[in-house]
């Protein structure tokens, strides 16, 4: 195939009009093309991504522009749907948490919550599940909101061209996940939650490691704020840009920053407190100006929050040692604790002992709830999460089998990447990139 | 366990009086044997095993708390139809013909103000004869903290029900995703194409009944049979 033949590659003539290809730095072409036909309108379609990095992974935007204005902006997804919510209904309940912890990778603990929380209330567990097994959720839970702020806050700083904010932005969020990584195991795609607790106690070391964690972020959060919040550019490209007032994020279903940066201090961690947030003193953030500059102000102001409560839980988990993370029935709990041997992570040796060398009845036991799992009462449930994005839930039917038999997950980002266009229109190209970063939107979330 | 009655509402402890479940049982489904699939040699003894599937009854009044103060407004606008309060969560099964006024109302009365939606869920119960399709929708009331869930069932031969894209924007593409994971039709919809799938993908991926394919080995021909005719427990 030649070159001429491809629509995808050069200039090509098409029924709908011309179609350029552009990749950067090849504008000259566009407008050389345009120039040399007289009857070109002035409106221009532009196709950006899905592959454009300023789309926050594969989002596909068709912008209808005149000039530099945007008339119309839809958006295309679906490119990262990986039929998450199908497959789980070919797994047991457990092995749930596993594939949706993939779904927004930014925020996996969060999309174990909500599933967890809801199987847990089907199996009508929700009063059973230990105390040291909801602390440890809240604290990672708000450990994982300041790395998913920060990347938002990088990536978003990086498509205006503030790199500077980028790199300081990854570099706390590698502390973050090494964190994730010494409590449990992987830096992503966690599966620590499971129904009835979570995998794993607490490995020692791990409080003074979260603490000295909290006494460095002191030091390096004000750091966001000496750079950003006065800083002439960035308030020109931030302020009144992607505006969204309380109306409009009610009647599109936004929440999270984006609704609390219209001033209303909505959120469920205050509003529908699960995993004990109750118990713990933080306040809800708002802002006052419904734009980027505002949702901007609101994620910086909540990981000053969420440290406060990562504080309060390393506290709490200070005198919880040995106390146990997993709900007592046996019938629900997985048998055995894990540990890291010499091959990596398994079955603790003490109960690859127990249940090879001294009972049979707790070896069968294992073997069951391993392979079959567990089964879980009929009907449905549905335990919304505040998660870094906004309302995150799990649609979680079971019809008595031991694996889902449907789970279904509102995804914020899904929801408020809506707003892309009401946004946008009559905006800037240019404009388009912040807002679509004020909002915030992780592909993986969206398209499942 | 916790001895705490979760079939009735959030305020009903305060005068312990559980809301009633219809003593009638509809099953929408049976499990057969130890395993899902039967012909796999099953030696257990239990393969002649048949447990109906039985989803939480229908509630009866009172069903405790403001769930009473919903259920009266919601019946001036329609005759109420099956509620379930399962879990502390409260379900009313909406006619699909009723289901935009239901909607606006819920949306609209000062005294209700489900001003948020949070999308809207298919199920497929295959085996639910003449309501094998269920929408399912999550409302939340923001001024007064209240959840609900309405749920639409439609039989598969006939899957339309009106779309509430004019009551809550918000359900745009959460019913886009719905009638591409599981083809039910939202009449009125301004643009109900596919979504996550690709605009020219046929079938419903979703839907209990879609092909799943199995995986060829190189062995002697043979395959790896598709998940739902695997044997599995079920």
């Amino acid at each position: 195939m030649t070159a001429t033949d491809d629509i995808y590659a050069g200039t090509n003539e098409t029924t709908d009009g011309k179609v350029f290809t552009v990749t950067g730095r090849d504008w000259d072409e566009i407008v050389e093309g345009l120039a040399d036909n007289d009857g070109v309108e002035e409106r221009v379609v532009v196709n950006m991504g899905p592959q454009h990095p300023s789309t926050h992974g594969v989002l596909r935007l068709i912008l209808e522009i005149e000039g530099e204005t945007v008339t119309e902006a839809r958006c295309g997804i679906g490119y990262l749907h990986t039929g998450i919510e199908k497959n789980m209904e070919f797994r047991s309940w457990v092995q749930g948490t596993t594939f949706c912890t993939r779904m927004d990778y930014l925020s996996p603990f969060f999309n174990e919550a909500t599933y967890v929380l809801g199987v847990e209330r089907l199996l009508d567990i929700e009063d059973d599940i230990p105390e040291k097994a909801n602390v440890m959720r809240v604290l990672l839970m708000e450990l994982n909101r300041i790395s998913s702020h920060l990347v938002a806050i990088a990536t978003g700083g990086m498509e205006i061209g503030a790199l500077t904010v980028m790199t300081i932005g990854f570099r706390e969020r590698e502390l973050v996940l090494d964190l994730f990584e010494l409590i449990t195991g992987l830096r992503m795609n966690h599966a620590f939650f499971r129904p009835g607790g979570v995998a794993q106690d607490l490995p020692p070391g791990a409080l003074d490691e979260i603490r000295a964690f909290i006494s460095l972020m002191k030091k390096r959060l004000p750091e966001y704020a000496a750079l950003c919040n006065a800083n002439p550019i960035f308030k020109a490209r931030l302020e009144d840009v992607g505006h969204l007032d309380l109306e409009g994020c009610l009647a599109l279903g936004l929440t999270g920053p984006v609704l609390r940066s219209t001033g209303y201090p909505w959120d469920l961690r205050k509003s529908e407190p699960y995993c004990g947030y109750d118990e713990y003193e933080f306040d809800v953030q708002t802002w006052d100006t419904s734009d980027s500059y505002g949702r901007f102000r609101v994620r910086l102001a909540e990981m000053w929050e969420s440290l406060r409560i990562v504080e309060q839980a390393a506290d709490r988990l200070a005198g919880l040692e040995g106390a146990p993370v997993m709900v007592a029935d046996k019938k629900i709990a997985w048998p055995s604790q894990l540990a890291i041997g010499s091959d990596g992570m398994g079955n603790s040796l003490d109960h690859i002992r127990h249940i090879m060398g001294e009972s049979m009845e707790a070896l069968i036991h294992h073997f069951k709830l391993v392979t079959e799992g567990f089964r879980v009462p009929p009907g449905q449930a549905y335990v919304p999460v505040e998660s870094p994005r906004g309302e995150l839930g799990a649609h979680v039917v079971s019809d008595g089998g031991t694996r889902p038999f449907r789970a279904h997950f509102r995804d914020p980002s899904f929801t408020n990447l809506q707003a892309t266009s009401v946004m946008s229109e009559g905006g800037q190209v240019a404009d388009v990139i912040v807002a679509i970063a004020s909002i915030d939107p992780v592909m993986g979330g969206v398209d499942r | 366990m916790s001895d705490e009655d979760k079939t009735t509402g959030p305020d009903h402890a305060t005068d312990k009086v559980p809301a009633a479940t219809d003593a009638e049982i509809t099953a929408v489904g049976a499990r057969t044997g130890m395993f899902g699939v039967s012909g796999t040699g099953d030696t257990s003894g239990y393969g002649g095993l048949v447990a109906p599937i039985v989803f939480p009854g229908d509630a009866q009044r009172p069903f405790g708390g403001w769930y009473d103060e919903v259920a009266d407004a919601l019946e001036k606008v329609t005759s109420l139809g099956r509620v379930v309060v399962h879990r502390r969560e409260i379900t009313f099964h909406v006619r699909r013909e009723d289901l935009v006024a239901v909607a606006t109302h819920l949306r609209d009365d000062p005294a209700l103000r489900f001003e948020l939606a949070s999308g809207v869920s298919g199920v497929h119960y295959p085996d639910d004869a003449g309501a094998e399709l269920h929408a399912v929708y999550h409302l939340l009331s923001m001024t007064f903290n209240r959840r609900i869930r309405l749920e639409v069932s439609v039989p598969d031969d006939d899957r339309h029900l009106p779309s509430l894209v004019a009551v809550y924007p918000t359900l745009d593409w959460h019913e886009r995703e719905t009638w591409d994971m599981f083809g039910l039709v939202f009449d009125g919809h301004p643009a109900l194409a596919r979504i996550l799938m690709p605009d020219d993908w046929p079938g419903h991926p979703q839907r209990k009944d879609y092909p799943l394919g199995g995986i060829p080995v190189e062995y002697k021909g043979g395959s790896i049979p598709p998940p739902d005719e695997r044997r599995s427990y079920n």
